[in-house]
């Protein structure tokens, strides 16, 4: 995945998206309604309660991979303070990965869950 | 779906590459504006908000770089920037491209049409399955291949117990032939009369019918024959129902039972196209005496082993047969087997008269292959040399290795490429020409094709070492290589190196001088031998040979007399009816024709002069006539008349002999009313001298066989058939062919007319085989002398670099611009003298082997050498010209301030 995280350092708390979500957030962003770029970027920052920060970098080349997978579809339109963006949307291929990736995520994430709580 | 899209979103990306980079920039900026407008919505001013958002975002450029940077088509993008940079530069550098791109064309085109040659011949295994199985099997005489009789192969036969089946079929001698009679023109088919298990011992099976029967080779069987696919086509148009069906051939019916397969490859006579089963006969086998056919050695056997058994085994096998006769199976002297048999596998028997040949051929060519090799990395290393500065800027600039790197390989393949493509068409023109040019009798020449394999394989050699080549510069120097670079170019391996090539470079010239040598001793021998007087006058000339064919003109036991008289009444009426046609000013029949392949013993008769005694027989060169065919021909009269009308088989026997043989034999007094013999001492009617003739030359221009007699087939015991037909025109003789045809088809349609040729042509075929290595070497010559001179270029580009300073010096401290021209060009000049010195010393004792194809010349020949040590001087001179020319316009003080 070419995700972009910053180079981790000490005196940053960390809010880089973990490896490999980074397709998940936007999946799931985009399920719940159609967003531009930056509105993709402030509802995952909302959502994560800013534990989670896109990167723009990051975001809009993840954007065009997707949009090529045939996952995401892109218009340009527009927007209610009369700019044009360019509004992204959840294909049904999309969901169906966006089912995919949640199922896998949730099995690795209760794993990890029962992973820690044995060790404590 | 999401993959079709993933494809043309990249072409877009590709080839919309403006609208994309709009799109992402303004997707960028509008993720910028809603960043600003977010802040303000938080209540900061506009400057606040746009240097907040300008904080969390960074700076837009790299994103966009790495947004734009994302998707398939940026590594084509790169690569196409990086392929038009070495266009660009081979651009620049159209010198160094256009030699590079003209020596790989000729390495590889030259040695892939030669392998392609080559291959079907010696390498690539017989279109039969199995083909390692199958063997040759010959007797013995004197140490040589021989033939082998009927009787030899059923005593074989029965007892070898390491073959599956052996067959055997005729040598190939024309006796098989035939006459196909019938609808439409008849036509003179190439026949091979085989065992009835030929097909199955080479595996293979008609693709139409069924195959010989065991019923049908017995004496007096079903007369039963099997087509060859283009036979097929051509005469019954791909009919199916033709089998079963009823054929004329010779006159006689023969029932078709099969027709082959068009892939069937005949390797072993490879022009037959009709063949019918050999039909011995079994009780010969037992009478007792060895005299019938069967005991003789005519066939040729070729066998397939059992499967598992070595070639050893059956070796030991037949050998331990041969010396071993058993009493039920007698054997004449001449079939005793004592010398015992060869075995042979069939590829090696095909390549055997021409193998040597065939190495040499290879041996040159990889040769050549390797020249261009050479040239090529010299090329390449002069050329990054120059560029060392060029590739240290790019690193001092921020290009990673990897990327100098990546140019460079760019660079080697667009030129390898270039090379390859050229190479192809070279190797494409190369095949064509030598199928065209190739002598009669080189074996499968069917096959010969362009072999990819062999394209790929040059391709790959000459790509490998030019990228090699490419990358050592580079690779040689690690990162600190390249900064050094900046400064001064580097000289450390350079000198070594450079040993290795001017010896090569030495090579290479000594190579052109001996094929230049060859070419021009066998330039100047075609050149004599085509101003040779044949001794007849080949203008207007047409000439073809007329068959008969039927049985009434087969001579049989117990008088043969009626059916010469037969031929010699068809021959005399179609003479006669083509002396009708308008553009016929004469014409006659006559054999051997002169300068024709009639096989060279067709003619040779025993001749014995009164005033020699019995004892006096000599073998001299008959030629068999009509009236007209001396005039015909344009053979000058010396004295006395010619044979005409009036020499009728009543006449008293009259005879013509040629100047030479005139001389020799009545030096002093007149031959005119001489009598003499001809046909040995059974013969013996008396011939009387009528005139001398001119001598002419029989087989070929290069042959002095001038002493020869002429009798009137009316006065001869024999007629024989085919005859040759000479007719002189008053137009075009090519024009008069089809109406000199027809004229003889209007007396009887079902006799056979082939190898209509005019005189002209003959004698240019006549010389085939000689013009065939002559081509051959010239086209060797001269891309060798092209390979040289792009050798001393390479070379002394590559030293001028590496002497610039030392150049720049000698220019600072006062050496004019011809002193340093004059350096270049001696050194050059050192090198090609070396090289041709030693090239002298090898075309002395090469052109030894050749002697046999000179004609009228020395092989030492000093205008020859002369003439090619001029011609490479003066290449070389022009060769180093150019690396001169650039070290004497070096500007002393631009290599010292670079030092």
């Amino acid at each position: 995945m070419s995700a972009g995280y910053r180079q981790l350092s000490m005196n940053d708390t960390n809010t880089d998206v973990i490896q490999g979500t980074l397709d998940m957030l936007i999946l799931k962003t985009l399920s719940l309604e159609p967003l531009h770029g930056f509105g993709i970027s402030r509802r995952v920052e909302q959502i994560t309660r800013g534990v989670f920060k896109v990167n723009p970098g990051s975001l809009l080349t993840a954007l065009q991979r997707l949009e090529r997978a045939g996952w995401l579809d892109a218009e340009w339109k527009q927007t209610e303070n009369s700019r044009r963006a360019k509004i992204y949307s959840l294909t049904r291929a999309g969901r169906k990965q966006l089912e995919l990736e949640t199922a896998d995520w949730n099995r690795r994430s209760s794993a990890i869950a029962r992973l820690l709580k044995a060790e404590i | 779906m999401s993959l079709m899209r993933y494809i043309t979103r990249g072409l877009r990306g590709l080839f919309k590459q403006r609208a994309k980079d709009d799109e992402i920039a303004a997707e960028i900026e509008h993720y910028f504006e809603e960043a600003v407008e977010a802040g303000m919505s938080r209540g900061l001013t506009c400057d606040q908000a746009q240097r907040a958002a300008r904080a969390e975002i960074g700076n837009l450029a790299p994103i966009r770089e790495k947004v734009r940077s994302y998707g398939w088509e940026n590594a084509v993008r790169t690569w196409l920037q990086d392929l038009s940079y070495a266009a660009r530069q081979l651009r620049r550098n159209r010198g160094f491209a256009v030699v590079s791109v003209i020596t790989l064309a000729l390495g590889i085109g030259a040695s892939t049409a030669i392998f392609s040659a080559v291959n079907p011949i010696l390498l690539s295994p017989l279109p039969y399955p199995f083909p390692n199985r199958l063997l040759m099997i010959w007797n013995t005489y004197q140490g040589a291949r021989f033939e082998l009789s009927f009787a030899t192969y059923r005593e074989l036969l029965a007892r070898n117990r390491t073959f599956d089946s052996i067959a055997v079929f005729d040598l190939g001698d024309g006796l098989a032939n035939v006459t196909l009679q019938g609808k439409g023109i008849p036509e003179r088919l190439e026949g091979q009369k085989v065992s009835w298990n030929y097909f199955r011992v080479l595996g293979v099976s008609p693709s139409l019918g069924r195959d010989f029967q065991p019923s049908e080779d017995i004496f007096h069987g079903p007369k039963v024959a099997i087509l060859s696919h283009s036979l097929w086509q051509r005469r019954f148009h791909g009919d199916p129902a033709i089998i079963g069906r009823g054929i004329r051939l010779d006159g006689e019916n023969f029932t078709i039972v099969a027709i082959m397969p068009p892939s069937f490859d005949n390797v072993l006579q490879p022009t037959a196209e009709i063949w019918t089963p050999e039909q011995f006969d079994f009780s010969q086998l037992n009478s007792g005496n060895f005299k019938s056919w069967e005991w003789m050695n005519h066939l040729h056997m070729v066998g397939r082993l059992k499967p598992g058994v070595t070639r050893s085994q059956a070796v030991q096998d037949l050998a331990q047969i041969a010396s071993t006769p058993s009493p039920e199976y007698p054997r004449p002297e001449w079939g005793s087997l004592k010398q015992g048999l060869i075995l042979d596998s069939v590829q090696d028997d095909l390549a055997e008269t021409i193998k040597p040949a065939l190495m040499a051929i290879i041996g040159a060519v990889v040769l050549l292959l390797l020249v261009a090799c050479v040239n090529v990395v010299n090329l390449l290393l002069a050329r990054h040399a120059q560029r060392q500065g060029e590739f240290a800027v790019r690193t001092a600039l921020g290009a990673s290795r990897r990327r100098v790197l990546r140019q460079l390989v760019t660079e080697t393949l667009l030129l390898a490429m270039l090379g390859g493509l050229a190479g192809i068409a070279v190797a494409l023109a190369g095949v064509r020409a030598l199928v065209f040019l190739s002598p009669a009798g080189l074996p499968r020449i069917e096959a010969i094709q362009l072999d990819p394999a062999a394209l790929c394989f040059a391709l790959a050699v000459t790509t490998v070492i030019g990228l090699l080549t490419g990358l050592f510069p580079a690779l040689g120097s690690p990162h600190a290589g390249f900064t050094l670079a900046l400064h001064r170019s580097s000289r450390r391996t350079a000198g070594r190196q450079s040993v290795a090539l001017r010896a090569l470079v030495v090579t290479q010239i000594a190579l052109a001088l001996i094929l230049l040598v060859s070419t021009g001793l066998l330039l100047h021998s075609m050149r004599r031998l085509l101003s040779v007087d044949p001794g007849f006058n080949p203008d207007h000339l047409l000439t073809m040979v007329v068959h008969t064919s039927g049985p009434q003109y087969l001579p049989a036991a117990p008088d043969l007399r009626p059916a010469f008289a037969a031929r010699l009444r068809f021959f005399q009426r179609a003479i006669e009816a083509v002396r009708r046609v308008p553009a016929v000013r004469q014409a006659g029949f006559g054999i051997p024709l002169p300068l024709s392949d009639d096989p060279f013993g067709l003619g040779q008769t025993g001749v014995q002069f009164e005033k020699d005694g019995p004892r006096g027989v000599r073998n001299l060169l008959r030629f068999g006539v009509s009236p007209q065919f001396c005039q015909a021909m344009g053979i000058p009269l010396r004295s006395g008349r010619f044979l005409d009308e009036r020499d009728t088989a009543s006449a008293p026997f009259a005879a013509l002999i040629s100047e030479s043989l005139a001389r020799s034999e009545f030096p002093h007094e007149d031959p005119i009313g001489k009598r003499l013999h001809v046909g040995g001492i059974d013969n013996n009617t008396w011939y009387t001298v009528v005139g001398v003739v001119g001598d002419i030359k029989r087989t070929s221009l290069a042959a002095n066989e001038p002493e020869a007699v002429y009798t009137d087939f009316r006065q001869s015991w024999a007629v024989e058939s085919p005859l040759s037909f000479v007719i002189r025109t008053s137009g075009d003789p090519a024009a008069a062919a089809s109406a000199v045809k027809n004229a003889i088809w209007s007396i009887d349609p079902n006799q056979p007319i082939v190898r209509v040729m005019t005189m002209d042509r003959m004698i240019f075929t006549s010389e085939a085989e000689r013009r065939f290595v002559l081509i051959l070497f010239a086209a060797f010559g001269s891309v060798a002398l092209t390979l040289a001179a792009i050798g001393i270029y390479g070379v002394l580009s590559g030293s001028v670099n590496e002497r610039m300073r030392e150049i720049g010096v000698r220019a600072a401290l006062g050496a004019s611009r011809q002193a340093i021209l004059r350096l270049i060009v001696a050194d050059g000049l050192y090198l090609a003298g070396v090289g041709i010195a030693l090239g002298l010393a090898g075309a002395f004792g090469s052109t030894r082997v050749m002697q046999s194809l000179l004609f009228g010349i020395s092989r030492l020949d000093p205008y020859t050498y002369i003439g090619v040590i001029l011609l490479l001087g003066t290449v070389a001179t022009i060769a180093c010209a150019a690396p001169a020319w650039r070290a004497s316009r070096v500007d002393p003080s631009i290599t010292l301030r670079a030092e």
